[in-house]
């Protein structure tokens, strides 16, 4: 058996060079010249809204598809030229690849260990290990049509495991859980990077980038907008948005005037609501109402927001995510969480 | 959930590709034993499945049997050797049913990013398919029986026909792969089966004999494949005292089998190939 020298120059686990996508149906450039790199034992966040290309990254890396231009490496293997080796190396898990509902957890992990050339008892051992420790011991024997959301991703991640693959793919490995769910997942890629793991992850959530990856690339229409590290991202993008809604239009334009200075760029307005970009959300909303109710203006709403995906857009290039759906105004103060979308992005 | 560095420890070792056909056969069995799981999985599909050729035996038999005359035997055990092909000809659908509902719900994207052998999910998949038929064939013999079926050579030929039905439906299972790929969803891969099916199995010496029929049908009946397969099981089952099937037939029909496997099998998977 081969064993590859653990990185000591450090190239990247992960390079993608002018990625160039076309697909013939519909004539779409789903990758336009995307670059990317990602170090060893680190997490690389690929942020977009739908059908800005991540999945068709993803899909490229991990050999599915053939890129029509530029080229891709895993651990100095091309994605191409030697496919089979780095089929070996790597983990697919999210989204685009699923596992058979129809057989039973320890099934479908015996399946893809198998397929992955591993011995029968290894993979058996591995398999058990892995249900056990993703609590899914008991549900082991059941077919997957009977598990809940958050017990697939688990499963599937699993599946994607057993091979113990030094680089892992995870395509919106969270899309579509509830919280609790999300911050079991989140828990477990966390030890896997800190096990050496490399990990390349698709998502539309901001807070999932935060919280998990040393660097994020911002893809939008097949290009890369923006890359940097998330605290480098936020920075750019003022911290929190305060959304005050007024009595009416004219009470908004008031209200503006009188707020401006707090936010950290001139503040919106849209009919009566006014829009404001702050550094310190909860002190800034507090002076806010203090201030509109010494001038005797009546506030009708208040919703305070994180940066969303969609404020990420409309800071890098001047235009809504037109594609997903319209941010969260979901009224509770304080709470960031973006909106659950399901969705697939265009093959 | 607790999770463990111990489990989770990459694991860099490149497995040896040498031995390549040795793993091509592995991951085809592998690939085999999940589809035929998924057969018990699904039990009233089996049981429905199961339904047809029983009907189409009793049916045909109770029906059409008083009605229908052929020289030199009884129409049971004419009968027979049309519902055995008839019946693997309507199961291949589920062989382009399958691979339409692997493409669509995303079980092929994860086989591909695996470092299987490329031809295992077309291969696990022809073979799952053959297996049943095992299956199905026994039990229209046993039913067959039932109703006064006998086998007028030795059981030698008899389960040399049955082999020759078996090649010939595997041959077709790739022909219903490419089917099954091409199709846009599950249920377009069903419905598109059909318009082949039907004058394949329908105009031909399955149920009745081609001379009822009316010329220009005649012609094409006695030429086509189906009638081929299905007088050659009749050769090898009943002997050949008719005028209606000689040992020709097991020879074409052969041929046909043999013949649609090798240009089938590398279409099939240069379409799987495409598949995206």
């Amino acid at each position: 058996m081969a064993h590859f020298p653990s990185a000591t120059a450090d190239p990247p686990a992960v390079e993608a060079v002018d990625l160039v996508k076309v697909f013939a149906k519909g004539n779409v450039r789903a990758l336009d010249g995307v670059s990317l790199q990602v170090a060893p034992g680190t997490v690389l966040g690929l942020l977009g809204p739908n059908g800005a290309g991540k999945t068709t990254v993803v899909r490229i890396l991990s050999t599915i598809l053939a890129p029509d231009g530029g080229r891709a490496a895993v651990l100095g293997h091309d994605v191409v030229g030697e496919a089979d080796t780095v089929r070996q190396l790597i983990g697919l898990a999210g989204q685009s690849a699923t596992v058979d509902e129809n057989l039973t957890g320890r099934e479908n992990l015996r399946m893809v260990g198998r397929l992955s050339h591993m011995a029968m008892r290894l993979t058996l051992e591995r398999a058990d290990a892995l249900l056990e420790e993703f609590g899914l011991a008991e549900a082991a024997n059941r077919p997957l049509k009977t598990y809940s959301g958050g017990m697939r991703r688990r499963l599937d991640l699993a599946a994607a495991l057993v091979s113990r693959p030094p680089v892992l793919f995870l395509d919106e490995p969270t899309t579509g859980l509830d919280p609790q769910s999300r911050q079991d997942l989140w828990a477990v890629i966390e030890e896997l990077v800190r096990a050496g793991t490399t990990v390349l992850l698709t998502t539309q959530y901001l807070e999932e980038a935060d919280r998990l990856a040393q660097r994020v690339v911002v893809v939008d229409h097949g290009r890369v907008i923006a890359e940097g590290t998330p605290s480098e991202l936020k920075a750019d993008l003022g911290a929190t948005v305060i959304e005050i809604t007024l009595a009416d239009p004219a009470a908004a334009a008031e209200a503006a005037t009188l707020l401006g200075p707090q936010g950290t760029k001139e503040p919106t307005v849209d009919g009566s609501t006014v829009e404001l970009t702050v550094e310190d959300g909860p002190r800034v909303a507090a002076e806010a109402l203090r201030r509109l109710d010494q001038q005797e203006v009546t506030v009708v709403g208040l919703v305070l927001r994180e940066p969303s995906l969609d404020d990420v857009f409309l800071s890098l290039t001047g235009h809504r995510a037109e594609t997903t759906p319209t941010p969260a105004t979901d009224g509770t103060i304080g709470d960031g969480r973006q909106p659950v979308v399901a969705g697939r992005e265009p093959r | 959930m607790t999770v463990s560095a111990a489990t989770l420890a990459p694991d860099r070792a490149v497995r040896p590709s040498a031995g390549r056909l040795r793993w091509a056969l592995a991951d085809a069995m592998t690939v085999t034993w999940r589809n035929l799981i998924n057969y018990t999985r699904i039990p009233d599909a089996i049981f429905f499945s199961s339904i047809q050729p029983i009907m189409f035996v009793l049916l045909f038999r109770y029906v059409f049997g008083g009605a229908i005359h052929v020289p030199g035997t009884t129409y049971v055990n004419y009968l027979i050797a049309g519902v055995y092909v008839q019946t693997v000809m309507f199961g291949a659908v589920s062989t382009s049913v399958g691979l339409a509902e692997d493409l669509h719900k995303g079980l092929i994207e994860r086989f591909r990013a695996l470092p299987m052998a490329r031809s295992a999910v077309l291969a696990g998949r022809t073979t799952a398919d053959m297996v049943r038929n095992v299956g199905v064939l026994a039990l229209i013999t046993g039913v067959g029986y039932l109703v006064g079926f006998r086998i007028q050579t030795n059981a030698g030929e008899f389960v040399a026909g049955l082999l020759l039905v078996l090649l010939f439906a595997y041959a077709l299972s790739w022909g219903f792969a490419i089917i099954g790929l091409s199709a846009s969803n599950s249920e377009t891969a069903q419905l598109a089966a059909f318009p082949v099916l039907f004058p394949l199995t329908f105009a031909s010496s399955a149920f009745v004999p081609v001379t009822s029929m009316p010329g220009w049908l005649q012609a094409f009946a006695v030429h086509q494949p189906v009638s081929q397969l299905v007088d050659a099981m009749r050769q090898l089952m009943l002997g050949g005292h008719s005028a209606l099937w000689s040992t020709s037939n097991v020879w074409q029909a052969l041929a046909w089998a043999v013949g649609l496997l090798v240009v089938l099998a590398p279409l099939a998977v240069l379409r799987y190939r495409r598949a995206a």
